[in-house]
């Protein structure tokens, strides 16, 4: 609670000791002194809002806040209204106690989500550890940090090995553990053992402050309903306060009861705040990007929060999003030869003679054969290894000439039957690429390489269309076949295969021009398909950590590259977007509804208080639910 | 350049439209922005009028807004 408020609250309690203290003087003493202790009341609890109305007033602002709350008030004590005056200020002030409670609260749950600001580096200089501010620290200097402490900046660990909890920037409650050679990104926080780590970023390009400045300029795109209340807010006051001129005139004209009249009017004057709604519109959205963002979902805007929750169409990238974008090893095919050669060991067997041959190999496809069979490669039993440009490697394995790699590669070594064996086999399949192994001149078998399907791709497609997305199309680089294969595994409608970057713009085009009624999302990995993402209705880029292209290109940005948050981000979309409605419709409606009734004299000043400050306070009690995605 | 400030203890949300709108009219002044929750007020200003903008804005803050002291970020 701040200063200010604790202060207003010692006015208010003063006040309303007095107004009592009124009460009772009007009933035992005459209404003359009652009115005078009234008065005294009056002054104590509205002090500030009569200030404020007299500077605004003298500066012709008519539609102040302050100053029609004032008339309103003064207004009531001509119609003799004593105690109602008094009350109406005195809930009129709680009321506001009470919104900047409200308000300060949700300052307060938004900061704390965002108090992933790294304090300090410690740094290394001159053989000493320094402790300065993150922004001081240069690109390429050695920085430590210990256990409990919050990764200052984005690098590369150079000595020791540790947990690091990415919870803050991924919303991924499992720590990873890291090891000297492994990247580490600002805003986690290091858990178990000290790590010494080479920056390679300075503050304002690191990871954390590109999320900080992200979320904070979020509230600053504006979604349609935002824009909605600038614009009533605008105009809802000045028709207000119009309507109850119009009503005191034309009432006491009418009927000549000029205290019932000025009565009413004073009640319309009590509604004429817009504040719940300019208040908890923008509150809701905020709490629903915090919220968000907790979750390792960065949504760039209010504007962006609105058409995620209309997104029908979903059109995702294959490789790298549905798929982990790694090569795999996939089933291990031995020849004829090779199978009657080794038995039940022919799998194994091949496996070991590949790894050998490509232990000398950095090719991803080595790096997948090499972990594929995992044991400890004994160096000095390989030998000759020469690499065949375009083909494979050649090398000689335990005294036996080995070669790995494409059917080319194959049709220059193998002989006879074998030639037959090899044409038989596809170049590529529904599994993926082939990697060919002859042993001497026989064929000795294949390998498929696959891209993996990640492993909740279905099950997080699926929840998508819980969520409300009615059509998922699959869009790849790849060949017919593999994609075919991966779309029929994770179940999607429809997919487009061959495509270059350039065909994607035009398949997403064809996607929103087939049917108006799509509000189409593009999910990639946000590295090479940044046309198509802005192209789209929304852009979703994923596996985000550490690129930055991929942050700046999209309109939402999933930090992990775990597929169930997209589901969640459209749910938290959807959430929020209907407590936004939910607010208007309600501030509008108990507005609408009191003035209505004020108007027949059916609604008094207690009802017009709550229409107003009640009101605001249960919209932002509402907002609130937005944070807790 | 970019001028950024807090304005400390802003609790109505269209008084941060106000001053809003009104920086935003300031000679020399472009991408004026306040926001509520975050109580900030962010502008671009030309280098040579940024002294009397500042000026301008503190003294139409403090006219407005009284409760609202505005500080440096």
């Amino acid at each position: 609670m701040t200063k200010k408020i604790k202060k207003k609250i010692v006015r208010i309690a003063i006040g309303a000791v007095l107004m009592v203290l009124g009460i009772i003087a009007s009933k035992l003493i005459n209404e003359w002194v009652g009115l005078g202790v009234f008065i005294a009341a009056y002054v104590v609890i509205a002090y500030d809002v009569l200030k404020n109305a007299f500077v605004n007033i003298a500066h012709g602002r008519v539609f102040d806040e302050n100053f029609l709350m004032m008339i309103a008030t003064v207004g009531a004590f001509a119609c003799r209204e004593y105690i109602e005056a008094v009350a109406v200020i005195l809930f009129y002030q709680v009321g506001e106690c009470f919104q900047s409670y409200a308000v300060n609260k949700s300052r307060k749950s938004i900061r704390a989500l965002m108090s992933i600001r790294p304090d300090f580096a410690r740094v290394s200089r001159d053989g000493t550890e320094v402790e300065v501010d993150p922004s001081e620290v240069n690109i390429g200097e050695i920085i430590i940090i210990k256990p409990g402490e919050r990764v200052p900046l984005d690098g590369e660990i150079v000595e020791g090995a540790s947990s690091i909890d990415t919870a803050a920037i991924t919303g991924e409650s499992m720590p990873r553990d890291v090891q000297a050679g492994d990247k580490v990104v600002s805003g986690c926080v290091n858990t178990s053992g000290v790590i010494k780590v080479k920056t390679s970023s300075n503050f304002a390009e690191s990871t954390v402050s590109k999320v900080l400045t992200l979320v904070e300029e979020a509230s600053s795109k504006k979604a349609k309903s935002e824009q909605f209340i600038t614009v009533f807010a605008r105009y809802y006051t000045p028709i207000v306060v119009i309507s109850a001129v119009a009503l005191a005139v034309v009432g006491t004209l009418v009927t000549h009861d000029f205290r019932t009249w000025i009565y009413r009017a004073m009640t319309f004057l009590l509604i004429s705040c817009p504040c719940a709604l300019v208040i908890s519109i923008p509150l809701s959205f905020f709490g629903g990007i915090g919220g968000a963002g907790k979750k390792g979902i960065l949504i760039k805007g209010g504007n962006f929060m609105d058409t995620l929750s209309k997104v029908n169409t979903l059109v995702l990238d294959k490789t790298g999003t549905i798929t982990k974008g790694n090569f795999a090893l996939g089933k291990i095919e031995p020849s004829r030869y090779f199978s009657e050669k080794y038995g039940n060991d022919a799998e194994d067997k091949l496996i070991e003679v590949a790894a050998y041959s490509e232990s000398y190999s950095t090719h991803p496809i080595a790096l997948s054969i090499i972990g594929r069979y995992a044991k400890e490669i004994v160096k000095d039993r390989v030998e000759n290894v020469t690499e065949v440009a375009g083909k494979g490697v050649k090398a000689v394995v335990n005294g036996v000439e080995i070669a790995v790699g494409n059917k080319k590669l194959m049709l220059d070594i193998v002989e006879g039957t074998d030639i037959l064996e090899l044409d038989a086999c596809a170049d590529i399949d529904a599994g993926g690429t082939l990697v060919y192994v002859a042993e001497g001149a026989r064929y000795a078998g294949h390998m498929h390489i696959v891209d993996e399907i990640k492993d909740n791709a279905a099950e997080a497609l699926n929840s998508c269309r819980k969520a409300g997305i009615r059509n998922i199309v699959m869009l790849t680089g790849d060949n017919e076949k593999t994609a075919a294969s991966v779309a029929k595994s994770v179940e999607v409608d429809n997919f487009y295969a061959n495509l270059n970057p350039m065909d994607k713009v035009s398949s997403i085009e064809k996607i929103m021009a087939d049917d108006p009624a799509r509000v189409v999302a593009f999910v990639g990995d946000g590295i090479n398909d940044a046309p198509v993402l802005s192209r789209a209705d929304i852009g979703i880029a994923m596996g985000a950590m550490g690129s930055d292209a991929a942050i700046e290109a999209a309109d939402v940005v999933i930090m992990t590259d775990d597929l169930s948050k997209l589901s969640e981000a459209k749910k938290i979309a959807i959430k929020t977007l209907r407590i936004v409605k939910e607010n208007i419709v309600f501030a509008l409606g108990i507005k609408l509804l009191v003035l209505v009734l004020a108007a027949f004299g059916i609604a008094n000043m207690w009802a017009a208080i709550f229409a107003d400050v009640g009101v605001a306070f249960l919209a932002i009690l509402n907002a609130m639910r937005a944070l807790k995605a | 350049m970019k001028k950024t400030f807090i304005l400390e203890d802003l609790d109505c949300a269209h008084c941060a439209q106000k001053i809003e709108d009104k920086v935003a009219s300031f000679d020399g002044v472009s991408n004026c922005k306040v926001t509520f929750l975050t109580q900030k007020l962010v502008y671009d200003v030309e280098d040579d009028k940024a002294k009397e903008v500042e000026e301008k804005m503190r003294k139409f803050v403090k006219e407005t807004e009284p409760d609202v002291t505005v500080k440096n970020a």
